[in-house]
């Protein structure tokens, strides 16, 4: 059924004619207070998946920009099949504003609103039926065979340790290589992560804008250190880090770029931006795991490569997200959170490109269908970067 | 590219003045690092994924890695012993030295 030689694999083609992986109905909380609403309709209606967050009202400017950015990129993500917008009516994310953007891709939304609609009780009945109808829908839709150069990949390190650097993330780094030759796009993201890397970076910049790009974006990320006073040490690298050998963020960086491989940067994007470059891309993120993952998905990843050596339970509510380990106990030990083993790199018993290819099989077979082990296990985490007080 | 066989250790490149540890390595140990054409007794028992100094290294002298500059010593460091936060200062995102 899955054609892994020739690098291939079975999707969902969309009306803007992007490819999904998956085949979501996404109820879509454009506010805190529609967060209940939107988990009750995923309890009644199975098939359709959710998340909570804290955000959407008085928020101002480019946090404002950000949020809403993010929102919509949710929404458009060609993973979700339909979207039903769960609005409260008075906030300043309008869910209306949201609807319409969505509503540009083609595919199936309906918008919800609790004042609108009475009240919790029949907003979450009104979200439900329209639920009812997507997800039979969806249900029907099938699959159709594409090609790895519609895969836009995410990628990123958490609970990193001294292995990240040698083993998983250069393995990373040759898939994200390989995915560049086939004509996909790969997202390094990160930015907290790459202080101390940024010249590896701007050598292999498309032009010499996009190398300025690079010391600009890191110097805005070290200045909100220096705004605030600290050592970005007290934060990142993390205890974990620390613990696994980790002795500078500096150390962490030159093993986290690993995962961009060697191909030319071709973009610098903003958070939760949609690539418009195919090639390597870099999207302006925090290091913190979630808001980066929410970050990659919204800019329109249907998949995550995800390295870790402290090991992490981190799933996306609408993105697989393949867990790559650094080590092998590590592997072993959180097993049922971990895809991928690329411990075996540390052994001896396998080279940096043999756990590579069975990466690439690994992204073939997921992005037919195969289940992570965070979809199985629900883990929906979902986090904005916010760049403003909230007023 | 690198590729390990069964190695205690990894240095990665010839400018790096410190090695990485991949498994538990007891203190006392000897140890020949071909890259440095260098024989090193451990003074330090150095857990895996730590770092251990090749060479003396000076307080304010870089400490590399990946031929990189990770951070820079604190204290003097002597051949053999245990490199990490206790010696090791990372110089970026620094704003309590502002």
């Amino acid at each position: 059924m899955i054609d892994l030689q020739g690098k291939k694999f079975w999707g969902y083609r969309r009306p803007d004619g992007r490819v999904g992986i998956r085949n979501h109905v996404l109820i879509l909380p454009t506010i805190t207070c529609a967060t209940k609403v939107a988990n009750q309709i995923t309890e009644l209606v199975q098939g359709t998946v959710s998340f909570v967050h804290q955000h959407g009202c008085a928020q101002v400017g480019v946090d404002y920009d950000q949020t809403f950015r993010t929102y919509v990129g949710m929404g458009c993500n060609p993973n979700v099949y339909a979207v039903i917008v769960v609005g409260l009516g008075c906030e300043t994310h309008q869910a209306r504003s949201v609807f319409k953007e969505i509503e540009k891709t083609g595919k199936p939304v309906k918008l919800v609103s609790i004042q609108d609609h009475g009240g919790t009780l029949d907003a979450i009945a009104e979200g439900a039926k329209h639920a009812v109808q997507f997800v039979q829908e969806a249900s029907m839709l099938q699959r159709e065979l594409c090609d790895f150069s519609e895969l836009t990949i995410g990628t990123e390190c958490g609970g990193s340790d001294a292995c990240s650097g040698l083993s998983a993330n250069p393995a990373v780094g040759y898939v994200s290589d390989e995915i560049v030759k086939m004509d996909g796009t790969v997202i390094l993201a990160e930015t907290t992560e790459l202080i101390g890397a940024e010249h590896l970076l701007a050598n292999r910049a498309k032009n010499s804008h996009i190398a300025k790009r690079v010391y600009e974006v890191i110097e805005q990320m070290e200045a909100r250190s220096v705004l605030m006073g600290v050592d970005i040490r007290s934060g990142n690298p993390s205890p974990g880090n620390v613990k696994g050998g980790l002795s500078s963020l500096e150390e962490k960086s030159l093993g986290a770029a690993n995962k961009a491989g060697t191909s030319t940067l071709n973009e610098i994007i903003e958070y939760a931006e949609t690539p418009t470059e195919k090639g390597l891309v870099w999207m302006d993120t925090p290091g913190h795991d979630i808001e980066q993952l929410t970050g990659m998905v919204a800019g329109g990843a249907q998949l995550v490569l995800f390295t870790t050596g402290r090991g992490t339970p981190t799933g996306s509510p609408i993105a697989p997200v393949i867990k790559i380990t650094t080590n092998s106990p590590i592997f072993e030990k959180m097993k049922e959170n971990m895809d991928v083993n690329a411990g075996t790199v540390i052994e001896g018993t396998e080279t940096i490109e043999e756990v590579g290819e069975r990466l690439l099989s690994e992204i073939a077979a997921v992005s037919s269908g195969k289940l992570t082990k965070a979809e199985i296990l629900g883990q929906h985490d979902f986090g904005i970067w916010r760049i403003g007080p909230t007023f | 590219m690198w590729c390990f066989s069964v190695l205690k250790y990894i240095v990665l490149t010839e400018r790096d003045n410190v090695a990485t540890a991949l498994e538990n390595i007891p203190i006392d140990s000897e140890i020949q690092i071909p890259l440095k054409n260098n024989l090193i007794k451990l003074k330090q028992e150095i857990q895996f994924g730590h770092k251990f100094a090749l060479e003396d290294i000076l307080k304010g002298d870089r400490i590399i890695k990946y031929g990189e500059t990770i951070g820079v010593a604190t204290c003097n460091i002597l051949k053999g012993f245990h490199v990490h936060v206790h010696n090791l200062e990372g110089t970026r995102g620094r704003g309590d030295k502002v």
